[in-house]
C-alpha cells in the first residue's frame, strides 16, 4: 500500500540552511548536505529545499548543493525557490534534483506548467500554492504570502492540475508559523477536487496535527520544518505515532 | 567491474550514477553501441513520456541493440515499460522484452502515483537479502499488469508487477537508486548478477 509521506523543508540561502537547526550529532548544522543525510538515515522520506537567495550568485550555489545532495543522499528530493524557466529545471534536473516546486512564476505565467511537463513529464512537476483565507474565500498569494493574487486557491489548483502539475504543495498561510495545526478543512476539499497528490504545509506543532492532516485533511504528505529541525518531533516518533493511529508510513 | 547506463535523453541520469558511486562503482554514461555491447552490465533508465523516449531510442539505434544484449540489463521506471510489448502512454510499441502491456491507472486513484509503496511475492535473486514488503520509490502514471515474467508485485489500485524477469533481462518499476538502503541492496544484487 502506498504510504503517507513526511517531508522536512529546509530554507537554503547562499548555500547554507538558514533558520536554526539544532541537531545533536551534527558537525556543521549550516550544512545542507550533512543535514539532508542525516535526515535520511532518520527516516524522512522525501526533502524540500527552498532557495530563498536573492543573488545570481546564492543561485548559483544552490546548484552545487544540489549535485552534493545527489551525490550523497538516497531519498528523492525536490528544489524550488526563483525557477522561472525550462532552463532553470533542466540545470537543477540535470544537477540531480527529482522534482522542481514552481509557485509566483507559474501564476504570472501558466503555460510554464504546461511546458514543464511536456518537457520533463509532470512527474517531476510541483506546483506551490501559498494561499490565506479572507472572509470565506482562500485568495492565492505571492512573495510568502505578502502579495494578494486574483486567484482562488481551488480554481487555481483545478488549473494547475489540468496543465500537468503532478503535485501541489499547499501552505496555508494563516496557519504557517502558529503550529496550531494544518488547514485540514482546504486540504481535505482540495485533495477530493483535484486527483494528484497534496502536500500539506504550514501549521505543524505536534504529532496529532499530523494525524489530523492525513485523516481529516486527506493529505498524502505533510511538509515541516522548525518541529523537525529543533528536534521537537522525531521523525521516527512521529511515524510510529502515526502507524499506531492506522495511518500507513513507512517504517 | 564495467557498468554502463544508456544516455538516450530520457531523463534524470546522474541519480543512478551517482547511486553506483556510493557502492563503489563508476558508470559510465554511454549511447554508444560498441560501449554498450561490451558492458559487463547495463541500466536502462528512463522518465518522461513513452512515445518521445522510443522515438530518441530509434534515433540512436538502440531500439535494435538493447533486446540482443547477453549481459544482465536493469530496465528502470520509463525503461522497464519501453521493455514490455506495448504502452498505452502514446499508443507505444515496446521492445517487447517482456511479454506484458503496461496500462494507465484509472481515475479511481490519483494519478501518478507517487512515494513509497510495498514489494511483494519477491522472486529472483535480484531481492536477494530484501525482505518481503520491503518499500521502494515510486512516480508512475502507467504499470505493467501482474503476469507470469512478474517477480515483485505491488498494490495500487490494483495489484500490478514492479519488477519484471525474462533471462537476462531485468526491469523495475520503483527507483532504486531513491529506494534507501533498500535500493541500494538491489543495485548490489544486480552488480553480483
Amino acid at each position: 500500500m502506498l504510504t503517507k509521506r513526511i517531508i522536512p523543508c529546509l530554507d537554503i540561502k547562499n548555500g547554507r540552511t538558514v533558520k536554526g537547526v539544532n541537531f545533536v550529532d551534527l558537525r556543521d548544522a549550516g550544512d545542507p548536505v550533512e543535514l539532508a543525510k542525516q535526515y535520511a538515515k532518520l527516516g524522512a522520506d522525501e526533502l524540500v529545499f527552498l532557495d530563498i537567495s536573492a543573488t545570481l550568485e546564492g543561485r548559483k550555489t544552490m546548484h552545487d548543493m544540489v549535485l552534493k545532495v545527489a551525490e550523497q543522499v538516497n531519498i528523492p528530493f525536490t528544489v524550488g525557490g526563483g525557477i522561472s524557466s525550462i532552463e532553470d529545471v533542466d540545470d537543477l534536473l540535470h544537477c540531480g534534483a527529482d522534482k522542481v516546486s514552481i509557485n509566483s512564476s507559474a501564476v504570472k505565467r501558466p503555460e510554464l506548467i504546461n511546458e514543464l511537463s511536456n518537457k520533463f513529464g509532470s512527474q517531476c512537476v510541483v506546483v506551490a500554492i501559498d494561499a490565506k483565507q479572507i472572509d470565506d474565500e482562500w485568495v492565492v498569494h505571492l512573495a510568502g504570502g505578502t502579495i494578494p493574487t486574483a486567484l482562488n486557491l481551488f480554481t487555481w489548483a483545478k488549473e494547475v492540475e489540468h496543465r500537468g502539475a503532478g503535485e501541489i504543495l499547499f501552505t496555508s498561510m494563516n496557519n504557517d508559523g502558529t503550529k496550531a495545526g494544518f488547514a485540514n478543512e482546504a486540504l481535505a476539499k482540495l485533495s477530493e477536487m483535484v486527483n494528484i497528490p497534496i502536500i500539506a504545509s504550514g501549521g505543524a506543532g505536534t504529532v496529532q496535527h499530523f494525524v489530523d492532516t492525513f485523516n481529516e485533511g486527506k493529505a498524502d504528505a505533510a511538509l515541516a520544518a522548525s518541529v523537525f529541525h529543533f528536534g521537537e518531533i522525531e521523525i521516527l516518533d512521529l511515524k510510529r505515532e502515526l502507524k499506531t493511529n492506522n495511518i500507513e508510513v513507512r517504517l | 567491474m564495467n557498468v554502463v547506463i544508456v544516455d538516450y535523453g530520457a531523463g534524470n541520469i546522474k541519480s543512478i550514477q551517482f547511486a553506483f558511486k556510493r557502492l563503489g562503482v563508476d558508470a559510465v554514461l554511454s549511447n554508444k553501441p560498441e560501449v554498450i555491447k561490451a558492458a559487463d552490465k547495463v541500466i536502462f533508465p528512463g522518465v518522461g513520456e513513452a512515445s518521445s523516449a522510443m522515438e530518441m531510442l530509434k534515433q540512436s539505434g538502440l531500439d535494435e541493440l538493447i533486446p540482443k544484449l547477453k549481459q544482465p540489463v536493469l530496465g528502470i521506471c520509463l525503461g522497464m515499460q519501453l521493455m514490455c510489448n506495448y504502452t498505452e502512454e502514446g499508443n507505444t510499441k515496446g521492445l517487447g522484452i517482456f511479454d506484458v502491456n503496461v496500462k494507465r491507472f484509472s481515475k479511481v486513484v490519483k494519478v501518478p502515483q507517487m512515494g513509497w509503496n510495498t514489494v511483494k511475492n519477491l522472486k529472483s535473486d535480484l531481492f536477494k537479502g530484501i525482505n518481503e514488503a520491503e518499500f521502494m520509490y515510486l512516480v508512475h502514471s502507467y504499470y505493467a499488469e501482474n503476469c507470469s515474467e512478474a517477480i515483485a508485485t505491488s498494490d495500487y489500485e490494483l495489484e500490478y508487477a514492479s519488477a519484471l524477469e525474462n533471462d537476462n533481462f531485468y526491469g523495475v518499476q520503483f527507483h532504486p537508486e531513491k529506494s534507501s538502503v533498500a535500493g541500494e541492496q538491489l543495485l548490489k544484487n544486480f552488480l553480483k548478477l
